[in-house]
């Protein structure tokens, strides 16, 4: 058939290929180029349990990029031999059966070769955990996350620590109702992608997560299941230790928090007990005054039983605030307390009628809670 | 409007021909064809409008065009515009214009139920587009998990519970009509394996829907009595289950995507053979996978919740079903490839689209095979990954489908040919900006950026695949604009294409352009598969083909000096389109004031009645 190919259609097979190496070089240098800094990529697991879906990713990768070539090789194929030119004649045949058998067997073996370690996976990553690990209770609120150490005593947010080497549970409750509105709680899903694939919190339901890491490191995370306004700003930093540094950690989050006599905090200090009238809320019935002492603890592991909000026992030794959205520092938390729901839209801090002063006091306070 | 003669009905039946009130009363498939096409293409570039704001927001982190409120308003209709108010449409109306004329039919079973349908979609369209103005569209997503859209504030999730069921109801009618139609008005010999591929997809979809449709109407009306009347189905602290939601909504929603992408399989599977000229490879084999996948398409749903902690057996379960449903997606794709095997390619703009949607619908099939790894899974649902998976499939896929039966059949609408040069242009236009706008995001869903949020921080390493994502949009934009002015510009200038300009194999280019209200001037009888390309070929014993009269073409032109005389045809009504008012009415009672329930209730039962007493035919 092929015998007098005119000369065009050889230039036009050289210029596909060449074209097609050269988006392949492009793409593969931007894939390099980008290895760097990816804090919260699935491609770079960090522990055990992110580790073992990267492997059946990779695995499932490959044997998806040979069929890929394959495939669209022979659809190529097929458009560049095929095309119409003077003379020729399209072959009447309506199918073939052997071909066609085989086209069905072959997927449905290589589906089968992927499904098995698939199946072993899934009962690895949700078996019984080992009896030597750490327990941590997650509650997911509108828009931020609280973690209970109940073998520790510590109560803490939006930053999880743990020990290097360790296997962590995650007790994932779903609160059935929100602690601020009495409305039904949402859907959550916890997610620190480097540790270990998502899982979701359903009111209600109590949901297990394992999750791991190798070395001493930080690693970002954030809510996965849509949740409302601020679920782009529901966001969560995981710390992982030396086993010392963990135990050290501990200790600081268990001592009393830090009292403040006199200056801007002391001032502060004041305010925080002191009532204030409500500019705004989200949260539509409720009181039309606050103290921020309503939400929030200052006291190590306690919450704050009707309206809560995280406990600020240890504030200042957090690196950021407010579902790990912003970085703790003045400015941020000044802008914070002065329109929180400017900044994070649908947030149930409500905003206080706090004059500039106050919102200084308050910084200072919050930054002398180390 | 023309004088309209007196005929036992409630009213005097409308007689129009031509012009808006007879757009407005006909019940002929091919104008209500044409109205749902119309329809669904302005609620496209609605859709892309609300798309474009949106990859506006996310080009560069923190963006700031639109709001958190304004982004979860328009990711969200944007969705349900996509889904519900375009490629269900755009399916159901190539559809409409094409199933009759391809089985050798008048019209379809039940004529004014399908334009009843048609009205009811409109209708159901603008109202939920009508919460825009009054006081905020849907916000909670077009999957509305509960208890989140329960209790979302504002009327947005009232109107999606309500503007789904209305967009319902016209999905189940149509439904019953396509069953119907399909299976009783085949011309003579046209029997199930005679078919054309199109027409035994639209077939197993109208199954999809008369079954998908009343499990997702049960969860809607159960988030409307939570919403509306302070029930708690999916309440928790009351005794609800929020997962309940999700296995009522996948249970529809999983074989929704079947019913998105298996019209567009069918066109695909038309236009192939034509511009290969060659026979569908392995009919049997692309018709019975067809109907395979439309069963398994209900043992899959839990594969959207494998972060819901259903259990290791669950999860698997699910896993090894969503990984089998891949092999008789896998035997499309070969048989695709096996109908270009050999054969006379032409690439016409149709060929183009329909070579596009294979090769797109590769990539959203491999990727849908990753999400069946369930490990693997809990990192990529709900993130980007997901975003770029289920756009190859619909948008690479059934979009693409679908605009190669646009070209393809658009001769045989309205008599001339779109432009090839401007076809060409929209095609590889479309082909790039879409991988643009669509792989990047599987890179960015891997790299962890989760979808339906409405910013992200500098840092992460997302920045460039957004930007290109960006990008592509908006090249996408451009390329529906060089339709829309193909459109326009074939209206006045476009070549005649006379009843036949591809060397189609099925009955509808029999016919001539535009099709005749009657369809055929004689009822054809049938004696083979692609009848049509039977009647102008013979294959002899050496697999020579030759035309059976010089020039090709039979049949095409001969009936032109009589129009039809003596065809009785049903008759126009007014009553379809004053009954479809009803349901909008009721659900505006919903949301506003009781009364309006009443209202609404009222004028659909009194238009239903006048209905039974009109006579579907006018007598001569």
């Amino acid at each position: 058939m092929a015998k007098t190919k005119p000369a065009y259609s050889r230039t036009f097979t050289r210029r596909a290929v060449r074209g097609a190496l050269v988006l392949l070089l492009l793409l593969s240098a931007t894939a390099c180029a980008r290895s760097e800094d990816v804090p919260q990529s699935s491609l770079e697991p960090a522990g055990e349990f992110a580790r073992a879906p990267d492997v059946l990713w990779n695995v499932t990768l490959a044997i998806a990029a040979v069929v890929f070539v394959l495939v669209q090789g022979v659809l190529v194929f097929a458009l560049i031999r095929f095309r119409h030119k003077e003379g020729r004649k399209a072959a009447q045949f309506h199918g073939n059966t052997k071909v066609e058998v085989a086209l069905t067997v072959v997927p449905a073996l290589i589906l089968a070769g992927l499904a098995i370690p698939t199946v072993g996976t899934i009962f690895d990553l949700q078996g019984d955990p080992a009896t030597d690990v750490m327990r941590v209770e997650v509650i997911a609120h509108q828009f931020w996350w609280e973690f209970n150490y109940p073998e520790q005593g510590v109560t803490t947010a939006n930053e999880l620590h743990i020990p290097v080497d360790q296997e962590v549970v995650l007790e994932l409750q779903g609160a059935a109702t929100d602690a601020v509105d009495g409305n039904a709680e949402v859907i959550h899903s916890f997610w620190i992608p480097r540790l270990g694939g998502a899982q979701d919190m359903i009111p209600g339901h109590t949901n297990f997560l394992r999750i791991s890491a190798d070395e001493p490191g930080r690693f970002m995370g954030q809510c996965k299941e849509f949740c409302g306004l601020s679920h782009a700003n529901m966001r969560v930093v995981a710390y992982s230790h030396t086993q010392e540094d963990f135990d050290a950690w501990v200790e600081e989050q268990n001592a009393p928090a830090a009292e403040n006599a006199s200056g801007d905090a002391g001032a502060g200090q004041e305010l925080f007990t002191e009532t204030f009238d409500v500019r705004s809320t989200v949260v539509e019935e409720g009181a039309d005054a606050y103290q921020c002492a309503s939400c929030h603890a200052v006291q190590p592991g306690v919450e704050v039983p009707l309206r809560t909000g995280p406990n600020l026992t240890h504030f200042a030794s957090r690196s950021t605030f407010a579902g790990a959205t912003f970085e703790n520092n003045a400015e941020n938390l000044a802008a914070w307390l002065r329109d929180p729901h400017g900044v994070r839209p649908g947030s149930k801090m409500p905003a206080l009628d706090l004059s500039e002063d106050e919102i200084n006091d308050l910084v200072a306070y919050l930054q002398s809670l180390e | 409007m023309a004088t309209a003669a007196a005929q036992g009905g409630l009213f005097r039946r409308p007689t129009a021909t031509t012009g808006w009130w007879s757009w407005v009363t006909t019940v002929d498939h091919k104008k209500i064809g044409i109205l749902y096409c119309a329809t669904a293409l302005a609620f496209f570039v609605i859709g892309g409008i609300e798309a474009l704001a949106i990859r506006t927001q996310l080009a560069v982190p923190n963006g700031t065009t639109l709001t958190a409120e304004t982004y979860n308003q328009f990711f969200t209709m944007h969705g349900l515009t996509m889904i519900f108010l375009v490629v269900m449409p755009l399916g159901v109306g190539i559809m409409n214009y094409l199933a009759p004329l391809m089985i050798g039919a008048r019209d379809v079973a039940f004529p004014r139920i399908n334009a009843f349908s048609y009205w009811v979609f409109l209708l159901g369209g603008l109202f939920l587009y009508s919460s825009f103005f009054l006081g905020g569209a849907p916000d909670g997503g077009w999957f509305g998990y509960a208890p989140l859209s329960t209790q979302l504030p504002g009327n947005g999730m009232t109107f999606y519970a309500l503007g789904l069921q209305i967009l319902g109801v016209a999905s189940l009618l149509g439904a019953v009509n396509f069953i119907v139609t399909i299976l009783n008005m085949r011309a003579p010999g046209m029997t199930l394996m005679r078919m054309p591929v199109f027409i035994w997809m639209t077939l197993v979809t109208a199954f999809l829907l008369l079954f998908a449709m009343p499990v997702i109407a049960v969860a809607l009306f159960e988030l409307m009595f939570d919403r509306v009347y302070n029930a708690n189905f999916f309440n928790p602290a009351t005794g609800g289950d929020p997962v309940l939601w999700q296995h009522l909504f996948w249970l529809f929603g999983h074989p929704e995507v079947y019913i998105m992408i298996l019209p567009a399989m069918g066109i695909i599977s038309d236009v192939l053979p034509t511009f290969s000229r060659k026979p569908i490879f392995g009919y049997a084999a692309i018709v019975f996978a067809g109907i395979a996948i439309g069963f398994m398409g209900w043992g899959v749903w839990a594969h959207h919740m494998f972060a819901v902690g259903l259990g290791p057996v669950a999860n698997s379960a699910f896993a090894l079903s969503t990984m089998f449903i891949a092999v008789p997606t896998g035997v499309k794709i070969f048989n695709w490839l096996g109908t270009m095997w050999k054969g006379d390619l032409h690439f016409n703009t149709p060929m183009l689209f329909a070579i596009g949607f294979v090769s797109m619908f590769i990539i959203g099939g491999l990727s849908g095979v990753t999400h069946a790894i369930v490990p693997s899974d809990a990192q990529q649902t709900d993130t980007y990954y997901i975003v770029a998976h289920f756009h190859y499939v619909l948008f690479g896929g059934a979009i693409f489908g679908l605009f190669s039966g646009l070209y393809y059949w658009w001769p045989k609408v309205f008599g001339k040919l779109l432009s090839e040069g401007l076809g060409k242009v929209h095609f590889w236009l479309m082909f790039i900006g879409f991988n643009l706008a669509f792989g990047p995001m599987h890179i960015l869903g891997l790299e962890g950026m989760p979808r339906r949020t409405y910013t992200y921080p500098d840092g992460m390493g997302w920045n460039l695949w957004n930007l290109v994502a960006t990008v592509g949009a908006f090249i996408i934009a451009v390329s529906i604009a060089v339709f829309l002015v193909n459109a326009v510009r074939t209206k006045r200038k476009g070549r005649e294409a006379g009843a036949d300009p591809w060397d189609g194999r099925t009955l509808e280019w029999s016919t001539p352009s535009p099709a005749p209200a009657y369809n055929f001037a004689e009822v054809p009888i049938v004696k083979a598969r692609d009848d049509f390309w039977h009647r102008k070929y013979v294959v002899k014993p050496d697999e020579q083909v030759t035309p059976v009269v010089a020039g090709g073409a039979v049949a095409a032109h001969e009936d032109e000096h009589d129009p039809g005389h003596g065809i009785h045809l049903p008759a126009p009504s007014f009553l379809p389109v004053l009954a479809a008012p009803g349901l909008p009415i009721m659900a505006y009672g919903v949301i506003y004031s009781w009364p309006l329930i009443v209202v609404g209730g009222l004028l659909l039962l009194l238009a239903l009645f006048g209905w039974v007493l009109e006579p579907s035919e006018v007598e001569h």
